[in-house]
């Protein structure tokens, strides 16, 4: 690993200056944090924190900021591909940029910002008073976190990798791809992949086990539903990747011949272990959202969910199907008719009970009495947009009319149709819906709803016209083409369109300052009038959630509670018992960065001394006596009447 | 909520727009039989989802008109509704229905271009194997003993058999005008059957990422009169020079070439890597060996 190497990204002007930002930012927070002494208030309030609501908002606020280096990546590429023979980025910059905005927009952007709001709303909506391993669950973000951070600095450091997202064989081996951006791929997704699975083995037994009494699984809020059936896919989904990932590995360093093009090297098994990850994964970005859509439709035409039922039977389906259709990411690879004709079909099934989950919704609203918030804006704005992304994708299923719209703009347009309605709104409407629960203040609504016009309008602006571009033959990943193939205005009109979408943006985030300086503060707990089990306790939660952990007799216990002047929060308090803070996961997760930073760079010295350290950390994890602690009744009674606003 | 109403109506003009509009999208101008039979499969498809859109718009609007909270009364409260199963039971059973003939269609439709081309009278169709390395394509004639790179020149009216395999990177052999994409791989063979109708210039390249020249990878597709077509492999034969082991190793070195033509092919040095069809066959050969043209059904690239 010499300095040459490291620092060979940075002969790229754009670059450098990123990566001086980078730094001038890191010394900036660094100063901050040391002028106004917030080093111990950090440590110890988040940094070691197991409490699941402090690690969602710090899942969530990565998220953000992700949501800004992706969408930098994606306004970068729509302004080099605006007009004909642009010479603002070269085809290398390109292609990294794309590969990272997709590994940046799936894997650190949409998925912790679901893991995060699962982790806000998840034990509340079953009255828990944490997950079931807290610690663990600072682990699973920590190790999110140090992917997240191995792969922003491979573009300073070393190089981006650049072989797409799913970075398929013989392209991303060693012998097209020598440099060690794609080691940077192969470690970044692992150990934040490590990071997920344990969040899908604690979010299971979180709901499995610690409902609050008589919340039996068919009265369990729509989102908590579709986190457990997310976790279980993530169970099995991502083990697939972690393999993959270690042949990937072995093949670039340790010259085996897994997905090599000689020597018995198969290229398409990579692209058939990506994908039998790569397609639950879809679902599991999309099906939480599908869960918040539930939520918000539900509350804010004060009417109960229709058809629940069929709406868990619908998402059971789902994700069944979901492990079914992989093979439809490579029709073209030239299977027999029959094949691509079985996963043409299993593709299609999926658009059922899809389509059942949209008319529930809508019949949701039927006799309701919807009022239009922010949040419910982004849900109403889902279903238009989000089933142009759906029919599309039945059309994208037809393996025949796959061979014309695979690799195309068509495709691209497609998946953002699906992903951005679906899971993107989604996020947003959830962050719109339970910032207050988490913050005890309302965003404010004119500014929320400014800021979703725009992301609403630029979205179609931006995508509308791929459509049209990928059936006039534009293929995708292109850094550029010439005037004569008429690409050119579409194109344009399509960057205006990300222009828009980024000023949307810009309004969320301008909204943080004003609400907090602005907005009055929620002194009841349940701003919007809503239905589960979240809005009983106080806003924000104290750290035990409940109290007194509600019973439960049906679904919406809290909503019916409300209407007949029940208090299902009342009782006489006990102690509770709560875990320990700990600031192992955040060494453990470091240590296990510098094992990775220097396994991509091959320095085995510096590897063996992180992997001996890691197993240091685990061997003192399971000697460690940890009793957790209590806390008091007199704490308790003090902190419900400060939250009640007597004191 | 307006705006809202009025996406409809923009899709539905961009629709029309695409389907009718003055200047015909490549996918839907298609110039023989294959990328025919997809262009109307994705017409049909089209039709079909705008039926969809249209019936989910509907119930929107009017959900959103009739149920706004500023229609109703102060004291309203909406009922409790469990759900309908005459509701569910329909919308889930017509979906179905849906998809049951698009998956018809698909199986039809995708046999129909995995086959060569029929209403060709008995005419054997011209082999030409297609082969990409970075970042260029090298196509060869073994029936006419000639070779071009970065061009491809057919005869109309006969049907075509490309044999699709790669050097390095899995790429994408795409000719909108005439047929779907296909892969072409290192260890494998794969085949793509078109036809050609109107005799034109049509373009040709690789839709799947494969690197810093990926974006260039383009070729000329030139369909002309088999009179024409006979002149060329003859021009060829006569005037160009014999594509050596050395010389096509260093062509395979070199990134970037403009057109070229030998008057002989890799093929002989450097053959396709093995057919798929063949390693079945082979497989199949060690368990029973029965006589092989019957494993031609279990051709995996048909």
């Amino acid at each position: 690993m010499s300095m040459e190497e490291l620092f060979a990204p940075m002969k790229e002007p754009m670059i450098l200056g990123a990566g001086i930002s980078i730094v001038v930012g890191a010394i900036a927070v660094f100063a901050g944090l040391t002028y106004f002494k917030k080093w111990g208030w950090l440590y110890k309030n988040w940094l070691t924190t197991v409490d699941h609501k402090k690690i969602g908002v710090m899942y969530i606020f990565v998220a953000l900021v992700m949501l800004f280096r992706g969408g930098i990546d994606a306004l970068l590429m729509r302004a080099q591909t605006a007009v004909p023979e642009n010479g603002l980025l070269n085809a290398e910059h390109y292609n990294e940029i794309f590969t990272t905005h997709g590994l940046i927009m799936i894997i650190f952007m949409a998925m912790p910002f679901i893991i995060g709001l699962m982790n806000v709303v998840v034990p509340l909506q079953i009255g828990a008073r944490d997950v079931a391993f807290p610690r663990l669950n600072a682990l699973s973000f920590w190790l999110f976190a140090a992917g997240a951070g191995l792969l922003n600095i491979s573009f300073v450091i070393g190089g981006s990798p650049n072989a797409g997202w799913s970075s398929y064989f013989p392209l991303a081996g060693i012998e097209f791809n020598p440099g060690v951006g794609n080691n940077y791929y192969a470690w970044a997704l692992q150990i934040s992949g490590l990071g997920t699975l344990m969040t899908g083995i604690n979010f299971i037994t979180t709901i499995m086990k610690m409902r609050a009494p008589g919340m039996k699984l068919m009265k369990m809020p729509m989102f908590t539903w579709s986190a457990l059936i997310t976790n279980i896919i993530i169970t099995f989904a991502f083990p697939v990747l972690t393999v993959a990932l270690a042949l990937m590995t072995l093949d670039r360093q340790f010259g085996t011949k897994f997905f090599a093009m000689q020597d018995g090297g198969m290229d398409m098994l990579w692209a058939n272990l990506f994908w039998v990850w790569g397609h639950p994964e879809v679902y599991i970005v999309i099906l939480p959202a599908f869960g918040i859509f539930s939520e918000v439709i539900s509350t804010f035409s004060r009417k109960n969910l229709f058809g629940y039922t069929s709406m868990v039977f619908s998402m059971v389906l789902i994700s069944l199907l979901s492990f079914m259709v992989w093979v439809h990411h490579f029709y073209t690879m030239g299977h027999g008719v029959m094949v691509n004709g079985i996963f043409s079909t299993t593709t299609m099934l999926i658009a059922v009970p899809t389509g059942v989950k949209i008319f529930n919704w809508l019949l949701t609203m039927r006799h309701g009495k919807i009022s239009f918030t922010t949040p419910m804006l982004y849900a109403l704005a889902f279903i238009p947009i989000f089933t142009i992304g759906g029919v599309t994708g039945v059309m994208l299923a037809m393996a025949s009319a796959d061979y014309q719209y695979h690799n195309t703009m068509f495709l691209v347009a497609h998946f953002h149709y699906v992903l951005i309605p679906g899971t993107v709104f989604g996020v947003l409407a959830g962050y719109h819906f339970w910032w207050p629960k988490i913050f005890g203040f309302r965003l404010n609504e004119k500014l929320g709803k400014a800021a979703f016009w725009c992301i609403a309008v630029g979205f179609n602006v931006a995508f509308f016209p791929l459509f049209i571009l990928g059936l006039d033959g534009y293929a995708r990943r292109m850094y550029t083409y010439s005037a004569d193939t008429g690409f050119g205005p579409l194109n344009m009109l399509s960057f205006a369109g990300a222009l828009v979408m980024a000023v949307g943006f810009m309004l969320i985030c301008y909204n943080i300052y004003y609400s907090f300086r602005h907005s009055p503060r929620d002194l009841n707990g349940d701003p919007w009038d809503a239905r589960s089990l979240e809005w009983a306790t106080h806003s924000p939660v104290p750290e035990y959630n409940f109290a007194i952990v509600p019973k439960i007799n049906r679904l919406d216990e809290f909503w019916y509670a409300k209407k007949e002047g029940r208090d299902i929060t009342a009782g006489k308090y006990e102690r509770i018992h709560m875990p320990n803070n700990s600031g192992a996961p955040m060494w453990m997760a470091g240590v296990l960065f510098l094992f990775s930073f220097f396994f991509v760079f091959s320095v085995w010295s510096l590897v063996i001394v992180f992997a001996v350290a890691t197993l240091g950390f685990m061997a003192y994890r399971s000697f460690e006596k940890d009793e957790g602690h209590h806390i008091e009744v007199a704490e308790i009674e003090a902190t419900e009447r400060r939250l009640r606003g007597e004191q | 909520m307006k705006k809202k109403v009025l996406i409809m109506p923009t899709v539905m003009a961009f629709l029309a727009l695409m389907l009718s509009g003055c200047q015909p999208l490549m996918i839907f101008d298609p110039k023989g039989p294959n990328a025919k039979t997809l262009s109307d499969t994705i017409i049909l498809s089209i039709i079909v989802m705008a039926v969809i859109l249209l019936v989910v718009y509907v119930l929107l609007v009017n959900m959103l008109t009739k149920y706004r909270a500023s229609k109703q009364t102060a004291d309203y409260e909406p009922p409790h509704e469990e759900g309908s199963k005459v509701l569910e039971i329909t919308w889930t059973v017509i979906p179905i229905l849906i998809v049951t003939v698009l998956a018809i269609v698909t199986v039809f439709t995708t046999s129909k271009v995995e086959n060569q081309p029929k209403g060709y009278g008995d005419k054997k169709p011209l082999v030409v194997y297609a082969s990409s390395s970075n970042w260029k394509w090298h196509f060869s004639y073994p029936e006419q003993g000639i070779e071009t790179v970065n061009y491809v020149n057919i005869p109309t009216d006969r049907p075509i058999e490309f044999r699709l395999y790669s050097f390095g990177p899995i790429t994408s052999f795409w000719i909108p005008q005439l047929a779907g994409q296909k892969y072409a791989m290192s260890d494998m063979v794969t085949k793509i059957h078109l036809a050609a109708d109107e005799e034109g210039s049509y373009m040709g390249r690789n839709s799947n990422f494969n690197g810093e020249g990926f974006a260039k990878m383009e070729f000329e597709t030139q369909a002309m009169s088999q009179d024409d077509f006979d002149e060329w492999v003859n021009d060829v034969k006569t005037n160009e020079p014999k594509l050596t082991e050395a010389k096509f190793n260093k062509l395979l070195k070199t990134s970037f070439v403009g057109r070229e033509s030998f008057s002989s092919t890799h093929l002989s040095f450097s053959p396709a890597p093995m057919d798929m069809s063949k390693h079945n066959d082979s497989k199949k050969e060690k368990d029973d060996s029965k006589e092989s043209h019957e494993m031609e059904g279990m051709d995996m690239s048909h």
